[in-house]
């Protein structure tokens, strides 16, 4: 089941962690960084029918998966 | 004399020279019982499947034998286990080029390489690259010998169909001949004429699916060069001489070089020997010397017909699907429907099975085909990425490849062919839930050693009753066919691949080596019930 409800233990600081991320790269080296860092979550979660729910969630969202 | 049969492409070998037939001067148009039209790869082995199970088959070709040329190149073991049960792996194997290792390169970084490591204990290895002459060559040579020893395959060079006129329970043919044209009549016709199948052109027949814009050179090159037997694929290669660059050996210091060229490109220009040789330079590097032997260039598509059998007529191999070559399933998935097809329409023929048995062929190779252009798809859009953001993340797998190895699990350079199980056909008979799901009903059998060999080599021609660790009689005999037992002692192989938790197993085998069903135990009526359905009784 794909979580939805709050689940970030530091919503704030994750947000600016991923903000500071991009700093200084160019719009193309930004969207590489973007591929890499969904690939690399993907995989941590793994199971594909989470995934595939994350999917049409953010390709839906008011669908709500 | 050729004017009216003019060859389409060149010969690599002579092999079924034109001679005229008694049927040609027949007054009234004979009727046979097998036609096979096409003797490419496919043609062939059905040929020599039919013909070594005792069905008289007449094959017809517009030319006398295997096409020059640079098209098929590795050969998967599930092919060399169906052609060693039609005696003719022998020579592929001693010709063939065995390789395990691939490597992957982006720009000019090796990004990881991998080992095949093919499991232990199977006759054959996962793959083999011989040119697809020689492999119908070998096909060939085992048709000869079969003839030799009384099988009653024909092979008519020269005989172009022109017209099919399907009836209820026949179909006839139009041919032309360097002698002038004739009609032939056939029970059944099998169409392995190709991609363009012209068979399926003539009954207005579609062939759907989805063309890939790019084009592929294809270059075989000789040289002496001592590059490792390895496969060695290049995304966007620093040389610049593709999108995307592969290097894989053959036989006879030929190696086989693709280069992807985008989609606007000038055809003849690019196939100026120059121009291709100003690529292979970039990529082989300075002062390696080398003679172009065959260059072409293709674009790929992967499509199939809506249903493969029409009545009378059934299309096997690239008449009935086609795909693109990455993971090598165009010849090697038309292998497996000659092995699907052949005992089927032999129990027909014979009166074994009712002609509906035949309809499991149709279902149960779409099943397979639609699995080949599911996973050829994959890999030319992991390829030849089509839209920006695809590419863009073709491109992060390939960055992190070089550092992770969870993301070398998602490149696609092509996935290995191996043979589809018949989940769900309607020939299948009972599971048995403490078994390995890898042997499951529909499943091809692996391999394992046995006694005296191999399993694969021990099954028979027809149904097998294969236990281990299980009691039953040395034969079975049950809807016109018997039976034999194979008692299989319990190795560790036999134990990992068929056995499981269960304490003891019965398998019985179709004659195309797919488990039918199993249990643990043997009972006449149930392995009489799984028989019947596995003939289509049902
Ligand atoms: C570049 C490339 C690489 C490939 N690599 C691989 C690979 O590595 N592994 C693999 O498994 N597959 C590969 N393939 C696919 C493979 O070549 C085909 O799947 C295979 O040739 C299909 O065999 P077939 O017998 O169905 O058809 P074909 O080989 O096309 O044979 C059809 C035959 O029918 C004959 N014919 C046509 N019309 C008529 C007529 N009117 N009358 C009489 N005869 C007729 C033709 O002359 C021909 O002999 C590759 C293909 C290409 C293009």
């Amino acid at each position: 089941m794909l979580t939805t409800t709050p689940n970030l233990t530091r919503p704030d600081e994750s947000y600016a962690a991923l903000i500071a991320t991009h700093e200084g790269l160019s719009e193309a080296e930004s969207h590489a960084l973007n591929a890499r860092l969904i690939l690399i979550l993907m995989n941590h979660i793994g199971d594909h029918a989470i995934l595939t729910d994350a999917m049409r969630l953010a390709r839906d969202p008011k669908g709500q998966g | 004399m050729t004017a009216l049969v003019p060859e389409r492409y060149a010969v690599a070998f002579r092999l079924y020279p034109y001679a005229k037939s008694p049927d040609q001067d027949a007054a009234t148009p004979v009727r046979r019982k097998v036609v096979i039209v096409g003797g490419g790869p496919i043609g062939l082995a059905t040929a020599l499947d039919l013909g070594r199970r005792g069905v008289p088959v007449v094959l017809l070709d517009d030319h006398e034998g295997a096409g020059l040329g640079s098209r098929a190149l590795c050969f998967a073991k599930r092919t060399l286990e169906i052609c060693d049960r039609l005696g003719a792996a022998g020579p592929m194997l001693d010709k063939g080029v065995q390789w395990n290792v691939g490597k992957v390169f982006h720009d000019d970084r090796l990004l990881y390489d991998f080992n095949l490591l093919p499991e232990g204990g199977h006759a054959f290895p996962a793959f083999i690259n011989l040119q697809q002459p020689w492999f119908e060559k070998f096909l060939h040579d085992a048709i000869v010998k079969a003839q030799a020893e009384g099988a009653p395959i024909e092979l008519r060079g020269r005989n172009r169909v022109d017209a099919v006129t399907p009836a209820a329970d026949h179909v006839t043919l139009d041919i032309m001949t360097p002698d002038g044209p004739y009609r032939l009549e056939t029970d059944w016709l099998i169409a392995c004429d190709g991609a363009r199948s012209p068979v399926r052109g003539m009954l207005g027949l579609s062939f759907d699916g989805r063309v890939f814009e790019d084009n592929f050179l294809i270059a075989d090159v000789k040289m002496k060069a001592d590059f490792p037997t390895e496969r060695w694929f290049w995304f966007e290669p620093y040389f610049k001489s593709g999108d995307s660059a592969l290097l894989h050996k053959q036989p006879d210091d030929i190696w086989r070089i693709d280069f992807q060229l985008g989609w606007n490109i000038d055809r003849a220009k690019e196939l100026e020997p120059a121009n291709i040789r100003k690529r292979v330079d970039a990529m082989l590097g300075p002062g390696v010397e080398y003679e172009l032997d065959w260059c072409s260039i293709y674009t790929f598509q992967c499509r199939r017909m809506e249903k493969f059998r029409h009545g009378r007529i059934l299309f096997a191999g690239d008449s009935a699907h086609q795909v693109s070559p990455f993971g090598a399933r165009g010849a090697n998935s038309g292998i497996q429907d000659v092995d699907n097809l052949a005992w089927k329409l032999t129990l027909v023929l014979d009166g074994t099975a009712p002609e509906s048995l035949l309809d499991s062929y149709d279902r149960e190779r779409i099943h397979g085909a639609d699995e080949n252009i599911l996973n050829s798809t994959r890999a030319t859009d992991f390829i030849t990425p089509k839209t920006p953001v695809s590419k863009l993340f073709r491109n992060a797998v390939l960055t992190l490849a070089e550092h992770l190895p969870f993301a070398r699990t998602v490149v696609n350079s092509g996935r290995l062919s191996v043979p589809c199980t018949y989940d769900g056909s309607a020939l299948n008979g009972p599971d048995h839930p403490d078994m390995p799901p890898r042997t499951r009903p529909g499943s091809p059998c692996p391999d394992a050693p046995v006694a005296g060999g191999w399993l694969l080599q021990a099954l028979g021609r027809g149904f097998t009753l294969m236990t281990i660790n299980a009691e039953a009689p040395e034969q079975v005999t049950a809807h016109g066919l018997t039976v034999p037992r194979l008692a299989l002692a319990t190795t560790p192989e036999i134990a990992a691949r068929y056995l499981g938790e269960a304490p003891g197993a019965v398998y019985l085998i179709r004659p195309d080596q797919h488990v039918a069903a199993r249990w643990d135990r043997y009972d006449e009526a149930a392995v009489a019930a799984a028989l019947a359905k596995a003939l289509g009784k049902e």
